[in-house]
């Protein structure tokens, strides 16, 4: 339904199709409204963009339209703020998506190994997503746990300290 | 990892090792809230003046006094007022405020909740990074447990105070560290800064006259209600007040949290002997970023033997500054040349693309940088990264330019001899290594 379109990334398929969320769902999102004024719903923003990736597994299309209905914005006022944040994923992710923190502290401390480890055990390489979807590696930058480097975050788990037989048993007993 | 303090009580630290610290009950036998209790028994100057004497400065990097800070909220103003805790922790190398998060989040309500009561707050929001994620179920969990106990929301303690408490978050932005950047993000926006003036005291968050402080700085509040502006001050020097935490990682065997009284009398020992040393015995101390890496890097020669205090003062006597209080050490096996560019793509990523010269500046440094790397570096490149630096510094719409401009420009002017390495005629590598 709708017009279709490229966005600006010329990959993705835009649409006026509107994503559905169950009302537990829906009640998470109004529950982050009330942290604010009235009318000043946009603050919920990011909070809600959250929710939408947890559910779609990234920011697509229907999702962020369904945000700009929810918040009374537009959908461009969605996406200005959404491809800002680099914790966004504007694509579809592996169900891990593995950042490997790549900063001063843990590149000192050994990061470049880590990577080149984790790549060679999933077979692709940074900013790929394995064949069965389960894993995609990304570096991204200082996550803040610069004295327990090297260190990776999984999802929103913070895995600290790390040596290639660590990263091994870590990305052993993920499903 | 240690959490230790070194030539103090605990203070900031005093919750990190025990158990259960981060609840209510706990925190409040080991006396927390009695400042609030105390605080609310005083009047809004007496407050502010107690911060005022305690010489606190701001914790998050730019080391604004806080009091000071405080005076500039309009008290008059019949809008609604704001705090908001800055723990939106991403400068490079620091990560005290992570565990003052996850241990010790109660310190962070009463100090928010006496700066509240102080300037007439009604609401108070806690912005935390996005990475931070799991530490905001703690902190919701202790608003919670506050609330219950009538310590938080209306009618505190039976009083007219009310104060409304609610957790907020980013979602990957260095830049959102920037109070007036962070206070676009809370409005559901990009994370740019915004001009000041108006500053943030008097128009900050929706237009409303709002306090930015660092979760470091306002975990100091109860301490110094507590104890007393002056007391707290004299724990440290005259003009740095108090302790502070300072993040340390990087080459030394005891990476950590560690709590020193301000004007901690050698940095080199600090290093050298309260972390345990160099991480490997036979590498030699090259170099160590001590406020995070928007600061100067000291040269080895610049620590050992030099008596550096630690404090804002002594840092800046020292040839850098305090910042964050994130030590980077680094030893002669790294390529400064190498670290330099790490930086560089680091602020080029976190530039928030508002301002020109930040954004090209830091995009034009990553390229420079990525030649030399790749081989291809000219004598004439030291000069042209420091003309470079030169028209971010000063020119940027906000900290962040200078911030990349210090952390590069510092490098290429401290550690020549790593650049001449790469900066040769021809870029072969076949040259004198005359750059510079």
């Amino acid at each position: 339904m709708g017009t279709v379109a490229t966005d600006y990334t010329n990959k993705v398929v835009k649409t006026d199709e509107i994503a559905e969320f169950s009302d537990e769902v829906i009640e998470e999102m109004k529950s982050h409204l009330v942290k604010y004024p009235e009318g000043r719903q946009r603050s919920a923003l990011i909070p809600l963009l959250f929710v939408i990736q947890r559910e779609r597994g990234y920011l697509d299309n229907p999702g962020v339209n369904f945000i700009a209905k929810f918040l009374d914005l537009e959908v461009t006022d969605v996406w200005e703020t959404a491809t800002f944040y680099s914790m966004f994923n504007l694509h579809p992710v592996g169900k891990h998506h593995i950042q490997v923190c790549k900063t001063l502290s843990c590149r000192i401390m050994g990061e470049p190994d880590i990577t080149g480890h984790i790549c060679d055990k999933l077979g692709i390489k940074v900013g790929e997503t394995t064949e069965d979807k389960r894993f995609t590696v990304t570096r991204v930058e200082c996550l803040g746990s610069c004295g327990t480097a090297p260190m990776m975050q999984i999802g929103f788990d913070y895995y600290e300290n790390l040596s290639k037989e660590k990263v091994d048993e870590i990305l052993d007993s993920l499903d | 990892m240690e959490l230790k303090a070194i030539g103090c009580e605990p203070l900031q630290l005093k919750m990190m090792h025990i158990e259960n610290g981060h609840t209510l009950e706990v925190y409040q036998e080991h006396g927390g809230y009695e400042a609030l209790k105390k605080a609310m028994n005083m009047s809004s100057d007496e407050i502010i003046d107690e911060v005022k004497a305690s010489a606190l400065r701001g914790r998050g990097g730019a080391g604004f006094p806080t009091g000071m800070k405080w005076s500039f909220v309009p008290r008059d103003s019949p809008k609604p007022k704001y705090i908001v805790c800055n723990a939106d922790e991403s400068e490079p190398g620091t990560f005290k405020d992570r565990y003052l998060l996850e241990r010790d989040p109660h310190a962070l309500i009463e100090g928010m909740l006496i700066g509240a009561f102080a300037l007439g707050v009604e609401t108070c929001y806690i912005y935390y990074r996005g990475e931070y994620h799991y530490l905001i179920d703690v902190m919701d969990k202790a608003i919670e447990e506050a609330k219950a106990a009538n310590l938080v929301g209306e009618n505190i303690l039976g009083s007219d105070f009310t104060c409304h408490f609610y957790t907020h978050t980013g979602a990957g932005a260095y830049i959102c560290g920037e109070e007036t950047a962070l206070l676009s993000s809370l409005e559901g926006e990009r994370g740019h800064p915004r001009m000041k003036p108006p500053f943030p005291a008097v128009e900050g968050v929706y237009a409303c006259p709002t306090v930015v402080n660092n979760v470091e700085t306002l975990t100091a509040v109860p301490q110094i209600i507590n104890m007393g502006g002056e007391t707290w001050r004299d724990l440290g020097t005259e003009k740095s007040g108090g302790t502070k935490l300072w993040s340390v990682s990087g080459h030394v065997k005891k990476p950590g949290v560690y709590e020193l009284p301000m004007g901690y009398e050698d940095m080199e020992k600090f290093i050298l002997e309260d972390c345990g040393g160099m991480l490997r015995d036979d590498k030699k101390l090259k170099a160590c970023i001590p406020g995070g890496s928007s600061v100067y890097a000291m040269r080895a020669d610049q620590i050992i033997g030099k008596k550096v205090t630690l404090d804002y003062e002594g840092l800046v006597e020292g040839g850098s500054l305090v910042g964050s209080g994130g030590f980077i050490v680094i030893d002669e096996t790294v390529d400064m040349v190498d670290s330099t560019k790490n930086l560089t793509e680091f602020y080029k990523h976190e530039s928030c693309g508002w301002c020109t010269p930040c954004r090209e500046g830091t995009d034009w440094l990553t390229k420079i940088f990525n030649r030399i790397a790749d081989g291809g570096g000219r004598p004439e490149d030291a000069q042209l990264i420091l003309d470079l630096c030169d028209n971010i510094e000063g020119k940027s719409f906000c900290a962040l330019g200078d911030a990349a401009a210090w952390a590069i420009q510092g490098a290429v002017k401290r550690f020549p001899e790593d650049f001449k390495k790469h900066l040769l005629p021809n870029g072969n590598g076949n040259g004198n290594g005359n750059a510079l």
